[in-house]
């Protein structure tokens, strides 16, 4: 294994050029860094989700997507805006090829806004842009998020999936005021 | 005989490479329309299904069968040269060729007819043509034939020569294949028990979230598979043709181990945002994808230490000095410089989609199109490229023709791809949904992101330009004069190893300790759906439009 590279200048490059404790050494300072890196991140990831309440939807709550129109919470009478008794607003919809239903729903600022989503079909994509609402949609499942809008305005929210184009036109709005 | 074992050897390869390679260039054709097709210029054929069918080319051909038959092919190369003798198994080993190719076909003359516009992630209760699904199996499960002959022939090597390290490139190449194994496990298992029964109407209603977390087994540690060849040329062939010296042999060892470990049991972070995966899973899951960035940071270390041994070596002098003096006219060394570019700006994207919070802001957004195009379409494939460039003249006997081509294509890709990568990244934190075929711009939220999507679809055609260039360089060194040529030669480390750990020299270890890893982050996500009842109506695709059983 001694032989030697011979590189085109014609210096060779021979074993053990940088002796072994000097490898050593400088891996373990660069052990250093990374693990000190990824330290910075993870407490930056873990701060940040506590305090600016970034919660992925995770609530695992199953329901029959073909028993929904026939009753319970989301019948059609109950999409939409719902006021609560702590003063909340729980907003219901269901995402369907090639919409959401309702179209367009009202909720006031500065209040706790939880979102109900289920589907009827396939997988949606919910997103509202400039804000922590974002969740996947998932037949079988409602998809639980909350948030709170703090400037009055139209939010637009995007369908996403394959065809979803066709929602064209059908693009929900938001309007919190 | 010999002679003949390592023509076989070397032709094996080539075929692989040439399918590869061959599959690459109409895929990058699609993407390159698929640009236009969403901007708010006129594209040719503007039809949004059209679209979805050819997103679904694009994307299978790309993550299954460009990755698979590049990684069967190099590893066929890798075992023959880096133990000095032909590929045993040779004749199961054309076998899996043949297998994976009907797969291939299947597959996409089913996308093609449009009978399974499902997207290569196949977004069940979306329903394909069950051909579609036994493509991908054949496509899958005949790599895996590739799986075993690379253990078997590390294993009579390490039987043949005991004590004896084993070539870091065949350790390598052995560790993606485990790996591949692993995490077509996933991928596999969702086919067989969700997709197939449902799709032969065997089973009336599908488990989406069974199938989605199966998926995800598959998902990130997909991307290591493809990644891993890239991180062999990294370490094995990059010092070489610098002229110098691996740094550390021991480096890559833990590198590929690492990458073995660590990325399997992290999948969950690519659905952070579906409701069907409860909270305290989706932060181990986040918490073990950090871990995952060890072995790259390690890699641009070392790389960088063996390149500046060379750089010295040649002359180089002062901090930086050595940086200029390698020997930038081989294609192997601009296209690590090129690639280690793209994996950085990539791998800090990545850092965001995989935060447990911060992924909310740019989930399902251009940001992630953007991001897995610069790792994958970027860092990867560029080595992919230099990897060809080292690999054809040894294979053909043929001299590369020529360098000075081969390194405009290199910077054409790199120019195009990030092009088409920062407008993304910007599009998407503007709120940009990927997946979409056509957008209103006249709309006062969506136009301002007009421009931004102009500039990448350009970047599209620079990379089909460079594609092409790709292409003609193989063919005119394919059928050039021959010469001879030096045999393919790996970076010998700065200290070789001579007696190392049975741990740094096998995997049986790494395995168990990934299976306790695997019952520990997967047991329950998946289990779970053993007493939910979460299953629903499927939905076939058809030419047209999708329907079925709902409401």
């Amino acid at each position: 294994m001694a032989d030697s590279i011979t590189n085109p200048l014609g210096r060779p490059v021979s074993d053990g050029i940088i002796p072994e404790e000097e490898i050593s050494r400088t891996e373990n300072q660069w052990l250093t860094v990374m693990l000190s890196m990824l330290g910075v991140m993870m407490a930056i990831i873990v701060v940040t989700g506590a305090t600016q309440a970034l919660h992925p939807p995770s609530n695992v709550e199953t329901i029959d997507p073909t028993t929904l129109h026939l009753g319970g919470e989301f019948a059609e009478s109950n999409l939409g805006t719902a006021a609560e008794p702590d003063g909340s607003v729980t907003v219901r919809m269901i995402g369907e090829q090639y919409s959401f239903v309702p179209q367009c729903v009202q909720v006031p600022v500065d209040t706790p806004v939880k979102f109900r989503i289920t589907s009827t079909d396939v997988i949606h994509g919910f997103l509202l842009p400039a804000t922590n609402v974002n969740t996947m949609v998932v037949p079988g499942f409602v998809a639980e998020v909350r948030t709170a809008f703090s400037r009055p305005g139209i939010y637009e929210s995007w369908h996403v999936g394959p065809g979803q184009s066709r929602a064209e036109g059908a693009i929900p709005q938001l309007e919190s005021s | 005989m010999k002679e003949r074992a390592v023509q076989n050897s070397s032709r094996l390869a080539l075929y692989h490479l040439w399918i590869a390679f061959g599959v690459f260039l109409p895929a990058v054709a699609l993407g390159a329309w698929q640009m236009p097709m969403r901007s708010p210029l006129p594209a040719p054929l503007d039809d949004t299904n059209a679209y979805y069918t050819s997103v679904t080319l694009h994307g299978t051909a790309m993550a299954y069968a460009v990755t698979t038959f590049f990684a069967m092919g190099f590893g066929y190369a890798v075992t023959a040269t880096s133990l000095g003798r032909p590929v045993r198994g040779i004749i199961a080993a054309w076998i899996g060729f043949v297998i994976c190719l009907i797969g291939t076909v299947m597959a996409v003359v089913i996308v093609l007819i449009g009978r399974a516009t499902v997207l290569y992630t196949f977004y069940p209760p979306l329903l394909a043509s069950p051909w579609y699904y036994f493509g991908a199996l054949l496509l899958i499960g005949g790599s895996m034939i590739w799986v075993v002959l690379m253990i078997y022939n590390m294993l009579i090597w390490k039987r043949d020569n005991p004590g004896q390290p084993v070539p870091l490139a065949m350790f390598a190449i052995t560790a993606t294949a485990i790996l591949w194994a692993w995490a077509a496990s996933g991928v596999i298992i969702e086919l067989l028990f969700v997709l197939i029964p449902q799709a032969l109407g065997i089973t009336t209603r599908i488990d989406v979230g069974l199938g989605r977390t199966l998926f995800t087994v598959t998902l990130h540690a997909v991307v290591y598979f493809w990644l891993m060849p890239a991180y062999i040329a990294y370490y094995t062939l990059a010092p070489e043709a610098a002229g110098g010296r691996l740094y550390s042999d021991t480096a890559g060892r833990l590198t590929f181990i690492m990458l073995l470990v660590f990325s399997v049991p992290v999948g969950l972070h690519h659905v952070f945002q579906d409701p069907d995966i409860g909270a305290g899973f989706k932060f181990l899951q986040s918490f073990l994808t950090f871990f995952v960035a060890l072995p790259t940071l390690l890699t641009v270390f070392s790389i960088c230490a063996s390149l500046e041994i060379a750089g010295r070596a040649r002359g180089g002098r002062g901090l930086l000095g050595w940086l200029w003096a390698l020997p930038w006219q081989e294609p192997m060394v601009l296209a690590v410089a090129l690639s280690l570019v793209m994996l950085g700006l990539g791998g800090f994207g990545g850092f965001i989609n995989m935060s447990y919070a911060m992924n909310q802001m740019v989930h399902n957004t251009t940001w992630v199109t953007a991001h897995f195009h610069l790792i994958w379409g970027g860092a990867v494939v560029t080595m992919y490229f230099a990897i060809a460039y080292e690999i054809w003249p040894r294979i053909t006997g043929r001299p590369l023709r020529s360098k000075e081509l081969a390194r405009w294509q290199l910077w054409l890709w790199f120019a195009g791809m990030l092009i088409v990568t920062i407008p993304w990244h910007i599009t998407g934190l503007m709120g940009m949904p990927r997946r979409v075929a056509a957008f209103d711009y006249s709309d006062p939220f969506v136009a301002p992101m007009g421009p931004l999507v102009i500039i990448s679809a350009i970047g599209g055609l620079i990379l089909l330009v460079s594609a092409i260039l790709l292409i003609a360089i193989l063919v005119r060194s394919h059928f050039g004069e021959g010469q001879l040529q030096a045999p393919l030669r790996y970076a010998i480390a700065v200290n070789p190893p001579r007696a190392i750990p049975a741990s740094l020299n096998g995997f049986a270890l790494w395995n168990a300790i990934l299976l306790v890893l695997m019952v520990f982050a997967y047991g329950y996500p998946i289990g779970q759906f053993l007493f939910l009842k979460s299953s629903v109506p499927a939905y076939e695709v058809t030419h047209t439009a999708t329907s079925g059983a709902g409401p």
